[in-house]
């Protein structure tokens, strides 16, 4: 399977991408690591008439300490992210998460913003990010802005990055020293979850985060949970008892991996799980 | 048409290449490097995995124009050949017969060279989970895990690409 023609621009700069792209505009698509768009260009179920790889702009890959948050570089992988020690130090969750996403190959060639601009609702890294309260640095040809996470996620595949904008870096408010767990429901090894559950606590517990995948058309925050487990103490009977409020509001798609009910017992276990894990009970 | 210019298995290379073309497809139709094998063509099996720049990759699931100005080592390059020699990897997967048909054996070894460079002492867990990307359908696994935890044994830490 090989994909149609298309025309391959590496800008070495976000200029220079930015430019190929008001250019290009429809036409063209970015590749970031390219393991979720090579398939999807194999397949022949995207067919851009321009390819811009982002791969050649340094700027972009990395990860840095900017006070009261870490900043990672969009092009930065997930095996990075996965061992870099600021991001155990400050967001240990997404050095959980990234350490879950598909296989070690995949791991070494997909990126942190890649796999967040897709925003394929089953990845790994959007719960983590919005539990974080992550803020999404988009460059256009009008500067930058910064996104909230909560305005991120928009819909299935779509985000809240316009189609002359690239996203550049992900902010990361620090969680220093809070305890985390990812949570990953899957029928095989390094496939998509059913469910999953994104868990950061301090304490155990003051306060915690909980962030849901596959559980909507976007990553969802499981605030009723959140509210129920700040000051409730690490054990399984009092963790389990917020995890029943996990689904709540929640309307998760039915397909062949699961009915919607399903995947709302599932983020009930799940979460309780990731939470004591989380907590280190 | 796009140049390249790269590294493969210790030989500089260059050549024109349609954008399109995956790195798979590169080494196997230009440079005859047929070693590297096409499993299921969708990124899942890694029978195609080599290494890019030091790291294992789906070799399948890479266009050969991201290769540019980098170095890959596939599984002709681990070794000698010429000279008859195997890696320490290949040798346990030989000892240990971890293979029964032998498709998914390139990428099994690249993946196996690649996970004990990073964890030279893995647990058999730790190997499961690090050859999760890699398919095999005849073996059910066993005697591929015995492999490279043999490997592992055997070389002290000493695995390199």
């Amino acid at each position: 399977m090989i994909p149609v023609k298309f025309d391959y621009l590496a800008p070495t700069s976000v200029e220079e991408a930015l430019a190929a792209l008001g250019e290009h505009g429809d036409d063209a698509k970015i590749l970031a690591g390219g393991q979720s768009l090579l398939p999807v260009l194999r397949m022949r179920l995207n067919a851009p008439e321009v390819v811009i790889d982002l791969g050649g702009i340094s700027s972009l890959r990395g990860i840095r300490d900017d006070g009261d948050a870490i900043v990672i570089g969009a092009m930065t992988t997930h095996h990075d992210v996965r061992d870099d020690h600021l991001v155990k130090q400050h967001a240990l969750l997404l050095s959980k998460a990234a350490a879950e996403v598909a296989d070690s190959q995949i791991r070494h060639r997909g990126t942190f913003g890649g796999a967040l601009a897709h925003a394929d609702p089953a990845g790994d890294l959007g719960a983590p990010a919005l539990a974080l309260g992550a803020q999404f640095v988009v460059a256009g040809p009008g500067g930058t802005r910064t996104v909230e996470a909560s305005d991120f996620f928009v819909d299935l595949f779509e985000t809240a990055i316009g189609d002359d904008e690239i996203l550049t870096e992900v902010r990361i408010p620090k969680h220093t020293g809070w305890g985390a767990h990812y949570e990953k429901f899957v029928r095989v090894a390094h496939q998509w979850p059913i469910v999953a559950v994104a868990a950061t606590v301090r304490g155990s517990i003051d306060e915690a985060r909980v962030g849901l995948t596959n559980m909507g058309s976007t990553p969802l925050r499981a605030t009723a949970t959140e509210q129920a487990l700040a000051g409730v103490s690490a054990t399984e009977d009092g963790v389990r008892e917020a995890a029943q409020l996990a689904a709540d509001g929640t309307h998760p798609p039915s397909d062949l991996n699961g009915a919607a009910d399903y995947r709302q017992h599932l983020a009930r276990v799940l979460t309780g799980r990731a939470v004591l894990r989380a907590a280190g009970v | 048409m796009t140049k390249i210019e790269l590294t493969v298995d210790g030989a500089a290379v260059s050549d024109d290449v349609e954008p399109r073309m995956l790195l798979v497809q590169y080494l196997r139709e230009k440079l005859g490097k047929t070693g590297t094998v096409i499993g299921c063509d969708t990124s899942n099996c890694g029978a195609c995995t080599v290494h890019l720049d030091g790291t294992s990759v789906k070799s399948c699931n890479v266009l050969a124009v991201q290769a540019n100005g980098r170095t890959v080592t596939t599984i002709e390059g681990l070794a000698d050949a010429a000279e008859g020699e195997l890696h320490p990897v290949q040798e346990s997967f030989r000892e240990c017969h971890g293979l029964q048909c032998g498709f998914c054996t390139p990428g099994m070894i690249m993946q196996a060279v690649d996970l004990l460079a990073e964890n030279p002492h893995p647990s058999e867990e730790e190997v499961r989970l690090g050859m999760e990307g890699n398919l095999c359908r005849c073996t059910g696994y066993h005697n591929i895990v015995k492999s490279v935890l043999h490997a592992a044994d055997k070389t002290a830490g000493g695995v390199s690409a």
